[in-house]
């Protein structure tokens, strides 16, 4: 548990300095942090938002980034299916990776169970509370380092430990090195749709290896 | 930028926030996923995340670097080199973040 205090710990400070440093300026830094509740999300659109790419390549880009948690919400279904709409609404905006690691791995059996919610509660303003906490604090001290330091770039390398994270297959691989010289070749392109470029590329790369070479594709064990 | 802009972003990135990770629970009808959308859903992530990262380590005000002396072009291969040695993401913030500031402090590149 104290692995995981220090990661959410080290996660929000770097996504709350990076917000200081990116230029959207302090009552949007605040905002973002206190609303939005997805640091890899936050962290990718950052750099859109501080230069002002259109608001539909901004969501575009968090919608693919917060993808995983499309796939996870399938797993939630059994559990909180029979919940009234509202409270799965409420729970929804709370289920982040830490939660549901921590859930799935409490309640293996996917049923309903008294037990759960008070646990999911629990569990999730904790995991609230030290984000923002962290987040917050990352937004105060980046006011007091000088931004010829570069700490803001301590969120790209965070974006890219989680994309090296996800290169687990050679399709993988091929893909996000497709995605990042596109982006890069695409520059130029106005209202920064080289990222849509980029990642249009990527996944179709990705889908025709899964098809053409499934040896690629598949997860070495 | 303006604030209101800003502002509209950020709603529309809550309710993202709530879209994506309520997708599967908050309809009553179960949708059944397609074997092409469950594998296209594996390569959207680390696309979008190749995509906002490469250009923010390469290029300086929309071109690519001019020279080799950018403390984050090390910062970066630094955070890289070290997630394959250990795995850590944590470790790899600290690495390339601690590369950052010796090469902008020490020879202000």
């Amino acid at each position: 548990m104290s692995g995981i205090a220090v990661g959410i710990g080290a996660w929000g400070l770097v996504t709350g300095m990076a917000m200081a440093q990116s230029g959207m300026g302090l009552p949007l830094a605040l905002a973002m942090s206190l609303f939005v509740f997805a640091g890899s999300a936050q962290l990718a659109t950052m750099p859109l938002i501080a230069s002002g790419a259109p608001l539909w390549v901004v969501w575009a880009t968090a919608a693919c980034v917060n993808l995983r948690f499309v796939i996870f919400s399938a797993s939630w279904r059994p559990y909180l299916i029979g919940l009234p709409f509202r409270q799965r609404l409420r729970i929804a905006y709370f289920t982040a990776d830490l939660n549901y690691v921590m859930f799935m791995r409490r309640f293996p059996d996917p049923r309903p169970d008294a037990r759960q919610l008070p646990y999911f509660w629990g569990g999730s303003l904790t995991n609230w509370g030290s984000w923002q906490l962290s987040s917050l604090s990352g937004i105060a001290l980046a006011d007091a380092i000088p931004a010829h330091w570069g700490i803001g770039f301590a969120g790209t390398l965070a974006l890219l430990g989680l994309l090296a994270s996800l290169l687990t297959t050679p399709a993988a691989w091929m893909a996000a090195v497709l995605a990042g010289t596109a982006a890069v070749a695409a520059y130029a392109l106005p209202l920064k749709l080289n990222i849509v470029v980029a990642i249009a590329a990527a996944v179709a790369i990705g889908l025709l290896l899964e098809r053409a070479r499934p040896d690629l594709a598949a997860r070495r064990r | 930028m303006s604030l209101g802009w800003g502002l509209v972003a950020i709603v529309g990135l809550t309710l993202l926030t709530i879209i994506t990770r309520g997708f599967f629970f908050l309809a009553e009808r179960e949708w059944p996923m397609p074997d092409w959308l469950a594998q296209g859903l594996r390569y959207a992530p680390l696309a979008a995340l190749a995509a906002v990262v490469a250009p923010e380590v390469v290029m300086l005000e929309g071109r690519l670097m001019p020279t080799w002396k950018d403390a984050r072009l090390f910062a970066a291969a630094a955070g890289l080199a070290y997630f394959f040695w250990r795995r850590e993401i944590l470790g790899t913030i600290v690495a390339g973040t601690a590369v950052m500031i010796t090469l902008r402090l020490g020879l202000g590149w």
